[in-house]
């Protein structure tokens, strides 16, 4: 049937017409398409993996930040409970200090104080003697105008010094 | 953008409706007189889904309006070359025309050598028992209609691809208007038909093909829808070239685990002889496929809307004026529905006869696995 009928002429046409066609667009039209939808996806592709790389960075600055801050916070943390701990010892220290200061000092007040006592009550005393010896030597200077008198009064003295 | 589509379809329905009423008004003489209170379309459609030697725009015999294309014959006396105008539009073969001492005439867009004198019908052609030209033809390597329909192609598949290529330069890679509107195409062709059928490793070499035979069948397809009424897509010439061109690139590029599983299929040494022959028809049967589907879907689709037409001027002719008047709209709107179907067939069969034949170069570059 004539429908079914390849025609040469147009057998020759169509091929010659389809091969000069695939050779023309293959150099002049796909080669530079492909080559341009490829570029783009690569440069797509590695603007993309760029921002990834760039978001991941950007967490990882974050993780390091807040692990940072963190540290910091501690840090603060632990001074501060030092300074406090100090603080503490400090006063503990100052308080037990002034205690055995004082205590050191009442003792050597109290030890002057009993020293200077101890000099006074020997100079009192000796002041008594003397004032007594001179009491006495006056007494004596007025009794002891005979010597029965001088001798009673000896023995009397004595034995008033040995009661004391 | 749909609205758009709509009215150019409407236009170019509006086309072939112009195109074609003024067609049959006079068919052929002999039917005419045969059948005065009937109308054949059969005739008519057959002449339009067929190659010409002209593109004829309207109007019959020596009033037609059409742009004459050149005729290139192979004769036994070496080239010869003149304008089919030179048949006065006349295609039953009462037309002599002379050159280089030689005889020609034209019957149904065929060229034969011319007896030496006319039958009663004043034909120079013999016909058989059956009506078949039985005259000897040169090999008729003419510019037909279908042959300006491919170079119409190529000229705008140069152009537009030729201008999406330079706007990537111009516009830094980024895909604007025409470009735009390609690049999902070729992307397409590229991921999903090459890259999906033959595979991640050696599809690139097979692109272009893909895409040059993908375009040149879309282009052409929708050529065919246009009122110019090409139809070569619906050409069995054009679909055996592409057909053969599709298994020469499948065989060109097929591999040992190729030929081996057609040579020496993997089944008991009992079926071999069976099944080498089974593989080797198999071969072609894939090519032979392709061209016939093609063929068919445009052709088919070319001859509903050619005869939902017709129903206007068969309703004429048995019915007389006021009933072509009342089927026209029904006519017109099947051809519009069938118009709209076959802008989707075009680009399903361009996509089908690449996507197989991508297939097709898969299967031959796969390897043993």
């Amino acid at each position: 049937m004539e429908l079914v009928t390849p025609s040469l002429g147009l057998i020759f046409w169509t091929t010659l017409a389809f091969v000069v066609l695939l050779f023309l667009l293959k150099k002049f039209a796909w080669k530079p398409i492909l080559e341009a939808v490829n570029e783009r996806g690569e440069k797509i592709e590695g603007a993309l993996l760029a921002a990834e790389k760039a978001k991941e960075e950007m967490a990882e600055l974050n993780a390091k930040n807040d692990e940072m801050r963190k540290v910091a916070l501690a840090e603060r943390d632990a001074l501060m409970k030092e300074a406090r701990e100090m603080r503490a010892d400090m006063i503990a220290d100052a308080k037990v200090k002034a205690g055995t200061e004082a205590d050191s000092m009442l003792a050597s007040a109290r030890e002057t104080i009993s020293q200077e006592k101890a000099a006074a009550q020997g100079e009192i005393k000796t002041q008594v003697a003397n004032l007594s010896i001179a009491i006495a030597e006056k007494l004596v200077k007025g009794e002891l105008s005979t010597d029965d008198k001088q001798k009673a009064l000896v023995d009397n003295l004595v034995n008033d010094v040995n009661l004391n | 953008m749909f609205k758009k589509a709509n009215l150019l379809t409407v236009i170019f329905t509006i086309g072939i409706l112009i195109v074609n009423a003024t067609e049959p008004v006079s068919l052929d003489v002999h039917s005419e007189v045969e059948k005065s209170k009937s109308y054949d379309p059969v005739p008519m459609i057959m002449h339009h889904i067929a190659d010409a030697h002209e593109v004829h725009f309207w109007g019959e015999g020596e009033k037609a309006v059409s742009i004459p294309l050149p005729v290139l014959l192979w004769t036994k006396n070496g080239l010869v070359t003149f304008m089919a105008s030179e048949f006065h539009h006349d295609d039953h073969g009462h037309h002599v025309v002379e050159k280089d001492g030689l005889k020609f005439v034209k019957s149904h867009e065929k060229i034969y050598y011319a007896n030496e004198t006319a039958d009663s019908h004043g034909s120079y052609v013999s016909h058989d028992e059956k009506g078949a030209s039985i005259n000897a033809k040169p090999i008729d390597l003419s510019i037909t209609k279908s042959v300006v329909g491919i170079f119409i192609t190529m000229l705008i598949l140069l152009v537009v691809f030729g201008s999406v290529a330079k706007s990537y330069k111009s516009n830094g890679g980024v895909p604007r208007r025409l470009t735009g509107w390609m690049e999902p195409l070729v992307v397409f062709v590229k991921d999903d038909i090459a890259k999906a059928n033959i595979g991640e490793a050696k599809y690139k070499k097979f692109v272009p093909f893909l895409l040059s035979i993908f375009f040149f069948i879309l282009v052409l397809n929708l050529l065919g829808l246009t009122p110019l009424g090409f139809n070569v897509t619906g050409n069995i010439a054009v679909t055996f070239v592409l057909a053969v061109i599709s298994l020469i690139v499948t065989l060109k590029s097929a591999n040992k685990n190729y030929w081996s599983h057609i040579f020496n299929p993997p089944v008991p040494l009992a079926l071999k002889p069976i099944m080498i022959p089974i593989e080797i028809v198999g071969v072609f049967t894939k090519p032979f496929a392709l061209m016939i589907r093609l063929f068919a879907n445009i052709t088919a689709g070319h001859i509903v809307i050619l005869s939902l037409i017709s129903l206007i001027f068969v309703a004429q002719a048995g019915a007389g004026t006021g009933m072509a008047w009342g089927i026209s709209p029904v006519a017109f709107a099947l051809t519009l529905f069938i118009f709209v179907l076959e802008v989707l067939v075009a680009f399903l069969q361009a996509y089908i006869f690449t996507l197989l034949t991508a297939l097709f170069v898969g299967m031959s570059v796969e390897e043993h696995h």
